[in-house]
């Protein structure tokens, strides 16, 4: 499985949406996902890729891991999954 | 002052998932103990407990709310549900501000603790779940309680061991009573029921490893359960007015600290809680026809508890009936009196008086009409729930008939 789609899976999981209905476009507040939701999930992509995300809950969008949309997500995760091997 | 009642009441423990059910098994003197099922068992010497069967929390919660509800605020959930939807209320405007609530825990989330510090540390593991901290916390009930009924009154979390949620029922009475709250949710959960937990507890050397036997020569110490319990306390005017079924009045609290020892209990600590709430609910002692007994089933519990209600009743002793249910349901620790005041509605609407089962000698010691075994039908009209906690503090109720 491609790390997009798994990705959209875990973030699916946590909207309570089919992946179907998550796009590289989507932002997490289109998908209705909460702070809590936001850190749940990163949790989720720390588990599945088993890589650490650079991400202070304190201040979200001032983190190298951008999570402006879905896409940015993909992207983010990639690079950190690539940069691990 | 204000004068404060009963309105609703709920409950999930080991006799049963519901009020109707528990109280049946009290009255049919149901013994809810039996062998525990939890991870490692085989490594407890204690392999008992009063535990909640036949209960599936994807029954009750969705896959995000039980990423954030420890077993102990599920159990306070369902209880309150029970609680709020029995005595009719919905909370918006000033009576959401106006309300309340206060919970009594011990442990809070132990299972979740315990299942993190097993990752941790057994496992080796380095990340954990984000919902930890929230999870575990012992105001977690009370805060989802508040969160889901619109309570946006004085709410917290009590925690003194095995008084817990008498504390937490003493301090909602209070606050009706001087006129800070109109209603307030109430009562108290546990969930110690892990391997951790009931480890820890061995390591006291005061548990049973076969039944609680509370009063009878036999006991050979206490056995754990688990669950919650919880009431609507309500101004009695406030439930008059909206003609609300009243389950009783809560007539008086009072509370004492030994100050003498962390885990042995104290004979005039005891008596001074007793006699405080009956002073506090302007009841003689001739008033008084059943005490749900803190009746541990530990040696030091039970012959200072009988002492102290001789001590304080004195001749009415003899005329005194005094059970504890902890002998069908397990010691619930912060949730324990709780679901004994449930014993006491029970007494008082009902006229049935749970009885002590396992009872199978007398103690002379313990020289009181403990109910043995058999539930009895008695018509009284005052009655007292005990809680006398580790750490020496103590927290009596009086009930009146509604």
């Amino acid at each position: 499985m491609s790390i997009a789609s798994q990705v959209i899976d875990i973030i699916a999981q946590q909207a309570l949406l089919e992946p179907s209905d998550v796009t590289t476009d989507s932002t997490l507040e289109d998908l209705g996902i909460d702070s809590l939701g936001l850190v749940e999930s990163i949790f989720a992509i720390e588990e599945a890729f088993d890589i650490t995300v650079p991400f202070n809950a304190n201040a979200p969008t001032e983190s190298e891991f951008d999570i402006s949309s879905v896409g940015a997500i993909i992207k983010a995760v990639d690079g950190l999954v690539k940069g691990q091997s | 002052m204000k004068r404060v009642v009963i309105t609703g009441a709920g409950t999930i423990n080991a006799l049963g998932h519901d009020v109707a059910t528990t109280l049946d098994a009290m009255a049919n003197g149901v013994c809810g103990i039996g062998p525990l099922d939890i991870r490692d068992v085989d490594r407890l010497a204690v392999k008992i407990g009063g535990q909640v069967t036949g209960y599936d929390e994807h029954e009750h919660f969705n896959r995000q709310q039980i990423s954030l509800y420890d077993r102990f605020t599920q159990f306070t959930l369902l209880a309150a549900a029970q609680a709020i939807g029995e005595a009719g209320l919905t909370f918006s405007g000033d009576l959401a501000d106006r309300s309340g609530v206060v919970l009594g825990t011990s442990g809070g989330g132990l299972n979740t603790q315990d299942e993190n510090y097993r990752a941790v540390y057994e496992e080796g593991k380095n990340r954990v779940h984000p919902f930890i901290v929230p999870k575990l916390m012992n105001n977690a009930a009370a805060s989802h309680v508040s969160m889901q009924y619109n309570l946006r009154g004085p709410s917290f979390t009590v925690a003194t061991a095995c008084a817990s949620s008498n504390h937490a029922m003493g301090q909602a009475f209070s606050m009706i009573r001087s006129g800070m709250a109109d209603v307030m949710v109430t009562g108290g959960s546990e969930s110690m029921l892990c391997f951790g937990g009931v480890k820890a507890w061995e390591g006291l050397r005061v548990m049973s490893k076969d039944a609680c036997r509370p009063f009878s020569a036999t006991r050979n110490g206490m056995v754990q359960g688990e669950g919650a319990g919880v009431f609507v306390f309500e101004e009695r005017d406030h439930a008059m007015k909206r003609g609300a079924v009243i389950l009783a009045e809560v007539a008086g609290f009072a509370m004492s600290s030994d100050a003498s020892d962390i885990v042995t209990p104290s004979k005039q600590g005891a008596a001074r809680a007793i006699a405080g709430a009956l002073k506090d609910a302007k009841l003689n002692r001739e008033d008084v026809g059943y005490i749900n007994a803190h009746g541990t089933g530990t040696a030091a519990n039970d012959k200072t508890e009988c002492a102290a209600v001789a001590d304080v009743f004195g001749r009415c002793a003899d005329d005194l009936m005094m059970s504890s249910t902890k002998s069908m349901h397990g010691h619930l620790i912060g949730g324990t009196g709780a679901v004994e005041l449930l014993a006491c509605v029970m007494a008082l609407r009902d006229g049935i008086i749970a009885p002590t089962i396992g009872y199978e000698e007398a103690d002379p010691e313990c020289a009181l009409d403990v109910v043995p075994n058999i539930a009895r039908e008695a018509k009284v009209t005052a009655v007292l729930s005990n809680a006398f906690a580790f750490g020496g503090l103590n927290a009596v109720i009086a009930l009146r008939a509604a």
